[in-house]
């Protein structure tokens, strides 16, 4: 059976249902690369450029766990999903990144996805895709319906509240038991790019350390395209990576609800859009009305630091819901 | 009374200078780039803030302390940060509690309507259309003068006998250029400049190795920011040809693609087929070109964290290798320092240098070995 490899890092949080069903309806066996390790981000780091940001260098890692695994390697040119802004430049390039800058790569399935352009738009994305595979038409509007399906499921679990990999979790091996928001003391939002949150490894578990901490968790994931699309647009221009939107909308909606306690923007060491976002953020001062901390992580990040300012901040919360009490 | 400035790019001040001043606008002359500059930018920019955001930054603030209080610079629609600079730069600024006024140009292309209003805010003297065009010709004149005069340095630097000697003419010639009012007087100064360049003494017996220079174009045009590279390798006796000029950038921009876009987006087609944002398209395709013209190696100047330059990075070591040619990264910023920009780029000219050596000896051999 032909095996096409994922890696787990970037769009995998977002879209790895979707992709997994049209493969697997089309009869291709899935092979991902699972959770980031040490090891992993060490082969990252020291194939990727330094000036890259960590994602990137986790994205090489994952790339070249899947190398002698599989026959081909999905990594679609995401251009623009949603017709109005585009992806960072980092998702442009990011098949030829993986073409040039790793040597023995198996072939790499990079077929350019743009909403704004008929011929690359999704829908004949993914034909391109069944075709390359040598499937019928037929066969293939089958597999995207079904895939459509499943995204459908998870990204509705994701609005309940659920974490994408819990959301995986319960569509794929039919776990319950994820039951969002038990009302915990505190509430607070972790905003940022889901392949920075959602990955354990290089977030640290930050998700985790909270809840052990007795607080709620809720990111930039659990918000419906229609709620982020209601936020009002603060700077003079619209942002022109989706990425960055969403994190800027979510921060906006988050910080006017009632039952969030605090907002931390988790972010990566060099992150290009992120240095914007940060600054828009702060400058739009929403800290006057609810605590809001930026944590930078990179390849280095040591888990000490990143506990004791976690720490730090919740004290601070804490002492200052106590003190309006 | 509102006081007109605008970013320092290279020399086109110059011609920025003239065009607004011709419209009736009092002008702040943006000082060059400086430590100080530098420090006020870093000071209220982003930390990971790109480095010409940072200059801008320090650059307006500087403008803003002699008076300026409206801003003219460019737009962009992205992928690149650039676009957002105008954005950001207004926030910070209304936040550090300067009321100034943002007059910001959109790709006329996309936005005729955006470019209409804007020169008519600028034309306080309200000149008739016919008369705006004129001067902006003319400024375009004295651009396309500036950029000539400087190309031309780049061929006599690393011939000229006596060292400094192109240096301190191409100064005094941009003298003159700035001099000149009307677009008669530009073209002769310009004739006058290029005449006295090229009659500075020369050995042209001497081996000259040729590099591309390629990247992010605030870096590639600012002397402030790459630190003059040009001139030190100049001085080390290489003839340097810069991918961009800003004619030839406002051309592609604003009007239409011209050609020579055309074949640098198709030599890049093989390794990045997509417009990824500012420059990094184009630094493959000019360095692809360079190694078909058989360059002796190529030099990529890029703002530290700009990702078009770092995923074109990622891809420059697989052109280097099918091409054969010596590639060369420099991510500027704040950090930089001279000295240790001048030892890499020596070993680099030593580098070029040894392996011409080597490929001229070769094809002597041939050729001897042919005659026998």
């Amino acid at each position: 059976m032909l095996r096409i490899g994922i890696p787990s890092a970037m769009f995998y949080y977002i879209y790895y249902p979707m992709w997994k069903t049209f493969f697997e309806e089309l009869g291709v066996q899935v092979v991902t690369s699972g959770k980031t390790t040490r090891q992993l981000l060490d082969n990252g780091v020291r194939e990727a450029l330094a000036d890259a940001c960590v994602p990137v260098k986790v994205y090489f890692g994952h790339a070249m766990a899947l190398a002698n695994r599989v026959d081909y390697l999905f990594i679609p040119r995401i251009v623009c999903l949603n017709k109005k802004t585009v992806y960072c430049p980092k998702f442009l390039g990011l098949p030829d990144m993986i073409r040039y800058g790793i040597a023995n790569m198996p072939p790499i399935i990079d077929v350019r996805i743009d909403a704004r352009d008929r011929k690359d738009s999704i829908l004949s994305a993914y034909y391109k895709v069944g075709k390359m595979l040598g499937k019928t038409p037929m066969h293939i509007t089958k597999a995207l319906l079904k895939a459509r399906m499943v995204q459908f499921k998870f990204d509705g679990l994701l609005h309940r509240g659920l974490q994408p990999l819990e959301a995986m979790d319960t569509i794929f091996n039919g776990k319950k038991g994820y039951t969002p928001g038990n009302k915990k003391q505190l509430k607070f939002a972790v905003v940022g790019y889901p392949y920075i949150i959602h990955d354990q490894y290089i977030s640290i578990g930050i998700a985790n350390k909270l809840q052990k901490m007795g607080i709620d968790v809720v990111t930039s994931d659990n918000l419906s395209p229609l709620t982020l699309r209601l936020q009002r647009h603060e700077p003079a221009k619209q942002l022109f990576w989706t990425f960055s939107e969403r994190t800027l909308r979510a921060t906006r909606y988050y910080a006017r609800q009632k039952d969030i306690d605090g907002i931390i923007h988790l972010t990566a060491f060099g992150c290009g859009p992120d240095s914007i976002v940060d600054r828009f953020i702060q400058l739009d001062n929403y800290s006057s009305s609810i605590p809001f901390m930026s944590l930078t992580i990179d390849e280095h990040s040591g888990e000490a630091g990143v506990n004791t300012r976690l720490e730090a901040f919740v004290d601070m919360v804490r002492r200052k819901k106590g003190a309006y009490s | 009374m509102r006081k007109v400035t605008f970013p320092h790019m290279g020399e086109s001040y110059r011609a920025f200078k003239m065009l607004l001043n011709d419209l009736g606008n009092e002008v702040i002359l943006p000082p060059r780039p400086s430590r100080k500059t530098l420090n006020l930018g870093v000071q209220y920019t982003p930390e990971f803030a790109c480095f010409p955001l940072k200059i801008l930054t320090g650059t307006y603030l500087e403008t803003i302390e002699k008076g300026a209080n409206v801003l003219v610079t460019s737009g962009g629609v992205g992928p690149c940060r650039a676009g957002l600079y105008a954005s950001l730069h207004k926030k910070i600024l209304h936040d550090l509690g300067h009321s100034v006024e943002m007059i910001v140009f959109e790709p006329p292309r996309l936005y005729p309507i955006n470019f209409i209003r804007n020169v008519y805010k600028l034309n306080p003297a309200r000149l008739s259309i016919k008369a705006i065009i004129d001067r902006i010709k003319k400024g375009w004149r004295l651009l396309q003068a500036l950029d000539n005069v400087e190309k031309t340095t780049h061929v006599v630097r690393p011939r000229e006998i006596k060292k400094g000697a192109t240096t301190q003419k191409y100064k005094q010639a941009l003298e003159w250029l700035n001099k000149a009012s009307t677009t008669k007087e530009i073209i002769e100064a310009e004739a006058t400049a290029l005449e006295e360049l090229h009659k500075i003494p020369q050995d042209h017996q001497r081996l000259i190795l040729k590099v591309g220079i390629v990247g992010e174009i605030y870096v590639l045009l600012e002397p402030a920011a790459n630190l003059e590279i040009e001139e030190t390798l100049g001085n080390l006796g290489v003839e340097v040809e810069r991918s961009m000029f800003l004619t030839g950038w406002t051309r592609d921009n604003t009007w239409k693609e011209t050609t020579e876009g055309m074949t640098v987006k198709d030599a890049a087609q093989h390794y990045l087929p997509e417009l990824i944002g500012g420059h990094g398209r184009d630094s493959i395709g000019h360095t692809v070109l360079y190694a078909k013209r058989n360059f002796d190696g190529v030099i990529q100047l890029a703002p530290f964290t700009c990702i078009p330059e770092i995923v074109a990075r990622t891809i420059l070591p697989a052109v280097s290798k099918d091409y054969n040619i010596p590639v060369l990264t420099f991510f500027l910023d704040e950090q930089t320092g001279k000295a240790g920009m001048n030892t890499r780029l020596e070993a680099f000219v030593d580098l070029m240098k040894r392996k011409k050596l080597k490929n001229m000896s070769q094809a002597k051999l041939q050729l001897t070995s042919g005659a026998i």
